[in-house]
């Protein structure tokens, strides 16, 4: 259960070098989006675009390719999303609205659909929810810090952030490397991720994520009807190489890992809340 | 306009038999073959009862369009409400409706608010106004021409309420849900009737909780108790956009909050019920079942 219901799980990647040219890795999401987008499965999705600063992601509603390839790439701090999902449904006008997010994201959007108390008409045209797997965030001063003095690289001439193997890494556009371990990270979380239960994304319909597959593919999970029938006609169309997932290394056995890794630590930072205090507690969201 | 027909009246209370008076003559005004051939059994008796509101939750359970049809078809009677039937005083009800909040200056309101807990077996709080006095928090007196008309009070103050559906208007797709919701949790199967428990649970948890609410809500029970991940969904939930994002935390314009309870209720680190959400898609698969919306 730590991986979710899922249909179906693929190693994959976009068969578009356009997209690939910029994607964290596989170009999953973008891809998946620009075909649902050129098929009306979707008319707009909510991706986190270029924002005001650097390394800052704006949610925005992309109705076009052009702005679904300008949300490529992993920004390592809040972007929210779900800001958005009624507004797409109102001024943007849209029917079939897709959408990309954490976990928590996709709680935020499976709860707004079934308890939609001051969400009305979203339940119904919510389209294509892709999930992206996440350990933890941080905060945009946290990424900051990480990156200007943990890396000691300005985060205007950062290229690419990753996370991988242990290790925070930032790739400069004039080619350096710079890693910390992921150990120096750690204070900078946003301590609302320790109490999140979700790792692989699974509520979404399709989700997302580089581990378990090798670089430049991503690993795929396939969790619902919607989601399998987009999948299925996307893989037909044409649009993505696969590779079993049984035949990749690292493979589904550290996605697990890792799963399991993130469930148990934060179920143990849920438990020490009842008991934070002196015959007092913090509040639980799950009871 | 034609009388309606009585029918709701004659089969509403279930210790009086059904019996048509033997002088009432009913004008059949519809298609024959298009009316019910049998009327459908065990429909539950649904009230909406109108305190201090403005019918916008009404109109919200109006806008599930032929889903209300469909509801007032197969699964609830409508036995009172002022707005749109002529049934004069408040019946029994197996679900009151009630929107709107209690003046305590107004005799008649607070008659009726206790008449609706005495005679409903469950009461929501519907909207904003009935669950947390929403707009009419701010009702200080001083107009013509009931100046003394001041003191507003969400209508948990004064009954137990058993669900409520915060937000103002609230969704009239949770309207929906909670109906359907009800009708099988007094009529269902086993199976139903623990599915519509679990999922009713977290609306009666916050009828527990307490009758304000307010933007604040998302600093005291959220972000201070260290549970906010910056999702937006409070953003998106707020009605008068009192509420931006500021580096991944809603910032509260509380000066625009009119207190509806919304963007709490709505926030995904209020309540997250796995054992409902988890199953979002067959939920939403059975919802649309009853509502006649079944596979494409």
């Amino acid at each position: 259960m730590v991986l979710g219901n899922y249909k179906s799980v693929i190693s994959a990647r976009a068969a578009d070098a356009e997209i690939l040219k910029r994607s964290q890795d596989g170009g999953i999401v973008t891809q998946l989006f620009a075909y649902a987008l050129e098929e009306g499965i979707i008319d707009g999705a909510i991706v986190a675009g270029p924002g005001d600063e650097p390394w800052k992601p704006e949610p925005v509603v992309a109705t076009t390719r052009a702005e679904l390839l300008a949300a490529r790439g992993t920004r390592y701090t809040i972007s929210p999303n779900m800001m958005l999902i009624k507004e797409a449904t109102r001024s943007y006008g849209l029917d079939k609205v897709g959408i990309v997010g954490t976990p928590c994201q996709m709680q935020a959007l499976r709860k707004a659909q079934l308890y939609p108390m001051a969400m009305r008409k979203v339940p119904d045209k919510i389209a294509l929810a892709i999930g992206i797997f996440c350990m933890e965030n941080f905060p945009y001063q946290g990424l900051e810090a990480i990156v200007e003095d943990h890396c000691n690289v300005k985060m205007e001439s950062a290229d690419k952030m990753d996370i991988g193997k242990g290790k925070f890494s930032v790739y400069t556009e004039r080619g350096a490397i710079s890693q910390i371990p992921l150990k120096a990270t750690h204070k900078y979380e946003q301590p609302g991720c320790h109490v999140c239960l979700d790792y692989v994304a699974n509520l979404a319909d399709v989700s997302t994520g580089s581990v378990g597959s090798p670089d430049g593919w991503s690993t795929v999970f396939v969790r619902t009807k919607n989601g399998e029938n987009v999948w299925s006609k996307a893989i037909d169309a044409g649009y993505f190489e696969t590779k079993d997932i049984a035949s990749v290394k690292p493979g589904l056995d550290l996605v697990t890992k890792l799963a399991t890794d993130k469930i148990d630590k934060n179920k143990k930072s849920v438990e020490a809340r009842a008991t934070f205090g002196v015959n007092k507690g913090l509040r639980n969201p799950y009871i | 306009m034609e009388e309606p027909a009585p029918e709701p009246v004659v089969k509403a209370p279930a210790e009086k038999p059904a019996e048509k008076p033997k002088d009432v003559e009913i004008h059949q005004t519809l298609d024959g073959d298009k009316k019910e051939e049998k009327p459908v059994a065990n429909k539950i008796t649904v009230g909406h009862v109108h305190m201090s509101g403005c019918t916008g939750c009404l109109v919200s359970l109006a806008d599930n369009y032929e889903g209300l049809f469909k509801i007032l078809d197969d699964y609830a009677d409508l036995v009172y409400c002022l707005t749109l039937a002529d049934v004069r005083h408040i019946p029994e009800m197996d679900v009151a409706l009630v929107e709107g909040s209690v003046c305590l200056q107004d005799e008649t309101s607070v008659r009726e608010i206790k008449e609706t807990r005495e005679r409903a077996k469950v009461v929501v709080a519907l909207g904003g106004c009935a669950a947390y006095g929403n707009i009419t928090r701010f009702c200080r007196g001083g107009q013509w021409n009931q100046p003394q008309h001041e003191s507003y009070v969400p209508i948990g103050d004064l009954i137990d309420v058993d669900v409520v559906i915060p937000s103002c208007p609230p969704g009239a797709e949770s309207i929906r849900n909670v109906c359907v919701m009800a009708y099988l949790l007094l009529q269902g199967t086993d199976e139903q009737k623990e599915l519509a428990a679990a999922y009713l649970k977290p609306l009666m948890d916050l009828a527990k909780r307490g009758t304000e609410a307010c933007g604040c809500d998302l600093m005291y029970d959220v972000i201070n108790q260290g549970l906010c991940m910056g999702c937006g969904t409070c953003a998106a939930s707020c009605p008068v956009r009192a509420i931006t994002m500021e580096y991944g935390r809603p910032a509260i314009d509380r000066d625009m909050c009119i207190k509806c309870g919304a963007c709490y209720a709505q926030c995904p680190r209020s309540f997250f019920n796995f054992d409902v959400i988890n199953q979002f898609e067959g939920i939403m698969e059975a919802i649309d079942g009853a509502m006649g919306k079944g596979g494409e």
